[in-house]
């Protein structure tokens, strides 16, 4: 198969290349805003900023509420992803190597948490908390996301293991592995690079999950999130200028060691 | 090292589909047996049933008078050699072959001289660090083999191991492969869709078709006495052509068919098979032993090594027989629409039930 | 040899046996999946089913009044009627938008159409908040957007951005375009060059080629990609909630309003009842009219 250009003259698709360029520039552009802002000196959101200063950065760091919420947040995050990993890449690899006529339930049972709507998870989750007394506590918010972020990794795991050719575990296995040994030997090491998207996927999932924790995550246990949503429904302050920039870096960081491992893997 | 194996009523059916239907085999110790039969005919089910990845719903393979059906995989310790060689990629080719031997926890030094020993067999120690992406094809065979024998498993299994290869490299396998397992002689279950490939290498041939085993013998009487018309079908070039019985006579061509010696016609419908290789042409010379058959040459296909030459027959049907190309034999060729009589000799002759798995 | 043998007496035994062991196998396999299903099962049917059953109770009682009321209350319908038709022309936007862009990078070599790949996934990846405050900034009235135009004597008085529809469909369309790139991109990466060529070599021009080869074959991405932004856009709520400034009330918002505001939980599951029933009715027709199994199979 060959893709490539095809056979029409660069010149008369210009407008083609104008178009994608403009659109591009619309998609990162606000991103890029956020940063220079987040340095301004000014009470006033301006752009581009008239003198630099770290103030914001001082206002988030010494704020304790922030830092709490920013604690719950990355604790929350952290341990989705020890919950949804290996919960999701179970499931993947029972939805792979069962040939139950449960199978097409059971897949579409685990994308069911992304084709319901937030908002009504939200107010069932919130619903069934109260009754449980779950209500702003960490396991609840863990539980919650980990719900939310499982299939990512079951989709991308799947993904991995339908590229994995199976009857490397069979030959495995019939070298003297049992089955267990078999997957952690020959199978994991192989979906590796799935498994560590699908672990990335849970923690943004986790980290940026806004409107379930309006419901669920106030109190002591407020995800940061649920601190800027109201923030920023209140009034604009450059203090989310700064918190904004730090997520952005991280998320960079953490797209970029994904795509590191993608190629050290390879 | 080697052992017997006794297959016994061993059927697995897909929903209304019978993949395989009460099949019953003995392999002796140290027997290399093919499996032979055309795609979907069963031979990779019954493979997998011996190493234990699928599950027959009823049946009984016993090695060595031991009921193996309901051991899992790792413990049959049965060697296995899949078509596409299925390497682990993230290992090098020396860790690829000591992996059965790390699974039976032999110490590292031990493990690196086994691998070698068995990568010296099929001439790739030298190869013990590289990666398996840096592999050809032949080269990735052989790691295969050699990673399924290194543990020195009673059985070795190949499924199709040569299908990937071209022509030349599968013809020098073929060879190697056989020589190996004489050195070796561990009892070899080698599943094929190539009947030349199955009579190279068998001791002995089983021919499959639609989940049943239809004949297993040696390849010389596969080929020479084929139970019926499925397997000289299958297995070479056939003519057949239609005979008639007389009580328990058979004629053809309103003469009687000479058979060879201790042969009989038996009784209802037959068919005569004949072989390409097998037929003379007759000049005007008598030849006694031979059944004589007449017709029209209609066209000569020039194929290298031998001339194809279709021959109508009186009766209406065309047969074809293959010469030699040697220079001499090329000049004495016949010309199209020439009349031309065949003859086969009677030592030649084989009658096929007609009836069986029509 | 014909084996045709009747099975011997000793292995009926055996039938039963290996029955069994393939039954407990395929529950060790399935068994991995409990844990996950487990956790859905009773965070999200659970409760899902709970609010359905919370939506037929009003005032204490129990009955249809939660339905009624968003027949016979014109604000219910035309918050409804928002709802869609925002979502309808942010998916449309999103198509118009998006198209070229699949179509673009699909051609290029892979080195490059990575690098435009990464703006694309670069905001898919960013907290939404964070884009949705981004467009706050540049949308205000003292905002980049407004001080341009003035700045070039386009405009003398800021014109107003943020804080109702317009903010809306802009922050909205932002959100949702990677969703449609991403599974269209995909779709068209794998369609083979060599058809266009083949058509245009026939004698299509570019843009018959395009509509006769290309367009068909990338619908499969297409569907699956606006079909996505459509049903995420039904349940949107932080972006209208922030960039709407109250002037704009979708479905999800009016929900957490009755759930937060008013306690009263009967409506607001009604609400997400219905919501529910357009996302699955919407599934079910794209399922019907197209595949998803063929669409989402890959
Ligand atoms: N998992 C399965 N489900 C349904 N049918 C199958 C399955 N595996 C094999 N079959 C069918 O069983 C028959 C035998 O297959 P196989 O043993 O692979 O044949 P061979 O190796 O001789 O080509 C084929 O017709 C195939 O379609
Ligand atoms: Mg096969």
């Amino acid at each position: 198969m060959s893709v490539g250009p095809l056979p029409i003259a660069p010149y008369r698709r210009l407008w083609l290349y104008g178009v994608v360029a403009g659109v591009l520039f619309f998609l990162v552009a606000p991103i890029f805003i956020v940063i220079p802002i987040s340095f301004s000196d000014s009470e006033f959101l301006e752009f581009p900023p008239r003198g630099f200063s770290l103030r914001w950065y001082a206002a988030y760091f010494n704020d304790p509420q922030w830092m709490a919420a920013t604690r719950v947040s990355f604790i929350a995050a952290a341990l989705t992803v020890l919950f949804a990993t290996p919960l999701g890449t179970a499931a993947a690899y029972a939805i792979h190597r069962a040939q139950s006529r449960w199978v097409r339930s059971l897949h579409v049972l685990m994308l069911l948490p992304q084709m319901v709507p937030l908002i009504l998870i939200g107010i069932g989750l919130f619903y069934v908390y109260i009754q449980l007394g779950l209500v702003n506590s960490m396991l609840g918010i863990v539980l919650a996301h980990t719900l939310l972020a499982t299939p990512f990794v079951v989709v991308t795991v799947l993904a991995g293991l339908q590229s994995f050719d199976m009857t490397q575990e069979k030959v495995a296995r019939s070298l003297g592995a049992s089955w267990p040994v078999a997957f952690f030997t020959v199978t994991l090491p192989q979906i590796r690079l799935s498994m560590v998207s699908g672990a990335f996927f849970a923690f943004t999932t986790s980290l940026d999950e806004v409107v379930i924790g309006l419901f669920i995550a106030g109190g002591d246990n407020t995800v940061l999130t649920r601190r800027m949503f109201l923030s920023l429904r209140d009034q604009i302050e450059p203090t989310i200028a700064a918190i904004s920039s730090l997520l952005i870096v991280i998320t960079l960081a953490a797209l970029i060691a994904v795509a590191l491992f993608a190629r050290k893997a390879d | 090292m080697a052992c017997s194996i006794t297959i016994r009523d061993v059927r697995k059916t897909y929903g209304q589909f019978v993949a395989l239907d009460s099949v019953a085999l003995d392999i002796a110790p140290g027997e290399f047996l093919t499996l032979l039969g055309p795609s979907g005919s069963g031979k990779t089910t019954l493979l997998m049933i011996l190493a234990g990845f699928i599950r027959p719903e009823a049946g009984s393979i016993t090695v060595d008078s031991d009921e193996i059906l309901r051991k899992p995989p790792h413990l049959r310790n049965i060697g296995m050699v899949f078509q596409n060689y299925a390497l682990f990629p993230h290992m090098s080719v020396g860790e690829n072959v000591g992996y059965p031997l790390k699974l039976r926890k032999v110490g590292a030094a031990e493990r690196y001289e086994r691998a070698r020993e068995a990568l010296k067999l099929v001439q790739l120690d030298h190869l013990m660090d590289r990666r398996i992406n840096q592999l050809s094809g032949g080269q990735r065979q052989r790691v295969a083999l050699a990673r399924a024998i290194v543990f020195e498993p009673q059985i070795l299994l190949m499924d199709e191991p040569l299908s990937a290869l071209d022509k030349k490299l599968r013809e020098q396998m073929q060879i190697e492969l056989k020589h190996l397992h004489d050195r070796l002689g561990m009892t070899t279950v080698y599943v094929t869709h190539d009947q030349r490939e199955a009579l190279t290498m068998s001791d002995r041939v089983a021919v499959m078709n639609h989940g049943h085993i239809l004949q297993v013998a040696p390849p010389r009487e596969i080929y020479e006495r084929p139970c019926d018309r499925f397997v000289a079908d299958f297995v070479g070039e056939s003519n057949f052509l239609p005979v008639e019985m007389r009580g328990d006579a058979a004629t053809f061509g309103g003469a009687p068919l000479q058979l060879a010696e201790g042969q009989s016609a038996g009784s209802g419908n037959k068919a005569l098979l004949v072989r390409p290789e097998k037929l003379d042409i007759l000049g005007a010379t008598p030849a006694p032993e031979h059944n004589p058959i007449d017709g029209t040459v209609e066209e000569l296909v020039y194929q290298g090594e031998t001339m194809l030459i279709y021959v109508t027959l009186t009766s209406g049907e065309t047969i074809a027989l293959r010469r030699g190309t040697r220079q001499q034999a090329l000049s004495e060729m016949p010309r199209v629409g020439e009349p031309i009589r065949l003859g086969l000799h009677r030592d030649d002759t084989v009658l096929i039930d007609e009836a069986a798995h029509a | 040899m014909h084996d045709m043998t009747a099975p011997q007496g000793g292995h009926a035994l055996n039938r039963k046996e290996l029955a069994a062991d393939e039954r407990r196998e395929k529950r060790q396999i399935l068994g991995l999946s409990l844990p996950a299903a487990a956790i859905i099962l009773v965070l999200l049917v659970i409760p899902v089913g709970w609010l359905f059953a919370l939506s037929f109770v009003s005032n204490g009682e129990i009955g249809l009044a939660n339905y009624t009321r968003m027949i016979e209350y014109s604000a219910y319908l035309s918050i409804f009627s928002t709802t869609i038709l925002i979502s309808l022309f942010v998916t449309l936007l999103c198509i118009v938008l998006g198209y070229p862009v699949a179509y673009l990078l699909g051609q290029m070599p892979p080195r490059l159409a990575t690098i435009g790949l990464a703006f694309v996934i670069i905001p898919f990846w960013t907290s939404i908040l964070v884009r949705t405050y981004a467009w706050l900034v540049i949308l205000q009235r003292q905002g980049i957007v407004n001080d341009a135009l003035i700045g070039i004597g386009l405009i003398d008085e800021p014109l107003r951005l943020a804080h109702n529809l317009t903010g809306t469909v802009i922050g909205m369309t932002h959100v949702m375009l990677p969703f449609l790139v991403l599974p269209l991109y995909a779709t068209v990466r794998n369609i083979d060059g060599d058809l266009m060529r083949a058509a245009n070599n026939m004698g299509a021009s570019p843009a018959r080629a395009f509509r006769d080869v290309f367009l068909p074959l990338s619908m499969p991405g297409l569907i699956a990609g606006s079909l996505l932004v459509f049903i995420l856009c039904l349940g949107f709520y932080v972006t209208p909630q922030i960039l709407g400034g109250g002037r704009v009330i979708m479905v999800s918002m009016k929900i957490q309003q009755n759930v937060q505001t008013y306690f009263d939980w009967g409506a607001g599951s009604a609400l997400g009842v219905v919501l529910l029933l357009i996302v699955f009715a919407i599934f079910y027709l794209v399922h019907r009219l197209a595949g998803l199994d063929r669409i989402f199979a890959r």
